[in-house]
């Protein structure tokens, strides 16, 4: 499917970023290119072939990850605000939402 | 003794930081401090860190501005590791942009160069770490290895690179870009170093539910013995067009040995290699644009001003954040995740993952160990490729391949071009057959040694 600007907008916007005109000019061509390149993949037939969702080796698919349910000791409310941008009064500010 | 080694380490990388660009932060005094009651299996030995493992009383940069000056609060797995054995981190290496890139040209604070040609990247993402090793500042380094981001720089700077078998070593507190294909990695001049080191770092940990319950074998151990009886595979098609006519002649060179050393050589195929870079480009940036979602300018790191709603702070932040590689990888993965593409790229890349972990599993029913270039080229020109983001990408057509399978891979050097750059090859075993790469790499090191020395080295600093 060839990929147009008005594409590359969309995806910015449902990625969160808000690309410059110079930007989109680069990204557009580029992006289409690799995903040329990647749809090499539709040449092949993979019916019945399962997705390897996961990555996990044998024994790693094995491995019980379980925990018993016991409290455990976490980061704490004034470490996990230490890196905030605009912590206040023991919260994240953020700008208005509406 | 070992204050000696750790003021050495931290001198050379503070006096070769001009030339290099290998570290982002240097911490004398902290490590200065610690070496003083250090004990343990690594007491005292000097180790460098890639910025996206997190290192308390450290910055983690992970190479981006969007990270702005975060100090983490815990200590990766691997990191804690470390220091209990007695290691003493002496800093964080520069990197690509999350770890995002094949030459360090994506960092946000300068490319790493090399130490045998400063003209020429140090391959990536963990190039500074490779650097780092090569120029003699410092005996050991991590790195994470995603698509070949500790081979391949390690194959350009002439220095072992290692990516454990998936599951070997703990990601808790390594910055994710793709968690089902990162791995922490080690980087070594001596097969011995990277043996210990790999040993103290690897196993179990319930805090990364990914790591196998698998026991850690003495990797030292390992090392000796004959290679009478191992078979190694020589997958002759890999061997064929975009390989540089001189890697490809050091690379045969190394199967001679092999053989001369008492191993089998093998014929093997590794049918759907071929599509491993596009079925990495699929999985990786959309693990990528999933996993990156979380810098938002909320909870730590930089965040943009200016902007009066929630929603513009994302999009400014994350706009003036990251860097044009990881908005790239960023986009392709949203495009590819995206209603009405999910099925025709993801679903199906995955399918083909399959194929590419059976031909492996295949493979490894014929032979102990497969052998192929690192890098299908040696160390090339800062500048080069910045403007041609597939030709970068096909930079790493032998090393995705392990990271696909999850099966480990080990860069080993094997000599200089005609310019005096590295040349590396690649071993790639079965899940967790460590033992054997370490015990192959060690058996062609003790019968050609690589013992040249690049000009920018921690002796030579006038």
């Amino acid at each position: 499917m060839p990929i147009k600007e008005s594409d590359i907008e969309k995806v910015a916007q449902l990625a969160h970023l808000e690309l410059a005109p110079e930007e989109l000019k680069i990204f557009g061509p580029q992006i289409a290119e690799i995903v040329t390149y990647v749809e090499q993949l539709n040449g092949l037939d993979t019916t019945n072939v399962a997705p390897a969702i996961g990555g996990f080796t044998p024994e790693g698919e094995t491995t019980d990850s379980e925990r018993n349910d016991e409290l455990v000791s976490s980061l704490g409310q004034k470490t996990a605000l230490a890196e905030a941008p605009d912590p206040a009064e023991g919260y994240f500010r953020v700008p208005k939402v509406l | 003794m070992s204050r000696q080694t750790v003021e050495a380490a931290i001198g050379a990388a503070e006096k070769l930081n001009d030339t290099l660009n290998a570290f982002l932060a240097i911490d004398r005094e902290g490590a200065l401090q610690r070496v003083e009651n250090s004990s343990g299996a690594l007491a005292g030995v000097p180790v460098a860190v890639k910025d996206n493992l997190c290192v308390v009383g450290m910055q983690t940069s992970c190479g981006s501005r969007i990270l702005g000056d975060y100090h983490p609060p815990y200590n990766a797995t691997v990191i804690q590791r470390l220091i209990d054995a007695g290691a003493i981190i002496i800093g964080k290496t520069n990197c690509d942009e999350f770890a995002m890139g094949s030459s360090n040209e994506n960092s946000a604070f300068g490319p790493v160069k090399n130490p045998w040609d400063v003209t020429r990247v140090s391959g990536g993402s963990s190039g500074g770490s490779a650097a780092a090793v090569a120029a003699g500042i410092v005996p050991v380094a991590l790195g994470s290895d995603t698509g070949g981001s500790v081979r391949q720089p390690a194959s350009l700077c002439g220095v072992l690179g290692l990516k454990p078998t998936y599951g070997r070593n703990s990601r808790y507190g390594l910055v994710a870009f793709a968690s089902s294909l990162d791995q922490v990695g080690v980087f070594a001049r001596e097969v011995t170093d990277m043996a210990r080191v790999l040993g103290v770092i690897a196993g179990r940990d319930n805090h990364d539910a990914t790591t196998a319950d698998t026991p850690v074998p003495n990797y030292l151990e390992s090392l000796s013995g004959e290679l009478k009886g191992l078979r190694v595979g020589f997958p002759t098609a890999l061997f064929g067009e975009g390989l540089d006519d001189e890697v490809g002649r050091s690379v045969k060179a190394v199967v001679d040995v092999y053989r001369e050393l008492g191993a089998e050589i093998v014929d093997i195929e590794l049918p759907h290699a071929g599509y491993a870079i596009a079925v990495y480009y699929i999985i990786a940036t959309a693990e990528a644009s999933s996993n990156l979602a979380r810098f938002d300018g909320v909870r730590y790191g930089f965040r943009a001003e200016e902007a009066p709603e929630l929603r513009q702070m994302y999009r400014k932040t994350r706009e003036e954040g990251f860097g044009p590689e990881v908005k790239r990888r960023i986009m392709l993965g949203t495009y590819v995740l995206s209603a009405g593409y999910y099925d025709a790229y993801y679903r199906k890349a995955q399918q083909v993952r399959t194929l590419i972990k059976n031909d492996f599993l295949t493979a490894f029913t014929q032979c102990d160990a497969i052998i192929t270039p690192t890098s299908p080229t040696p160390a090339f020109a800062i500048g080069e490729k910045v403007n041609d983001p597939l030709a970068m990408y096909l930079n790493d057509i032998y090393t995705v391949t392990a990271n696909l399978a999850g099966v480990p891979g080990l860069s080993v050097p094997c000599g200089l071009s005609s310019l005096r750059l590295p040349i590396g090859f690649q071993l790639l075993g079965a899940y967790w057959s460590e033992p054997t790469l370490l015990k192959l790499a060690h058996s062609y090191l003790e019968a050609r040694p690589f013992t040249e020395r690049p000009p920018v080295n921690a002796d030579n600093t006038d």
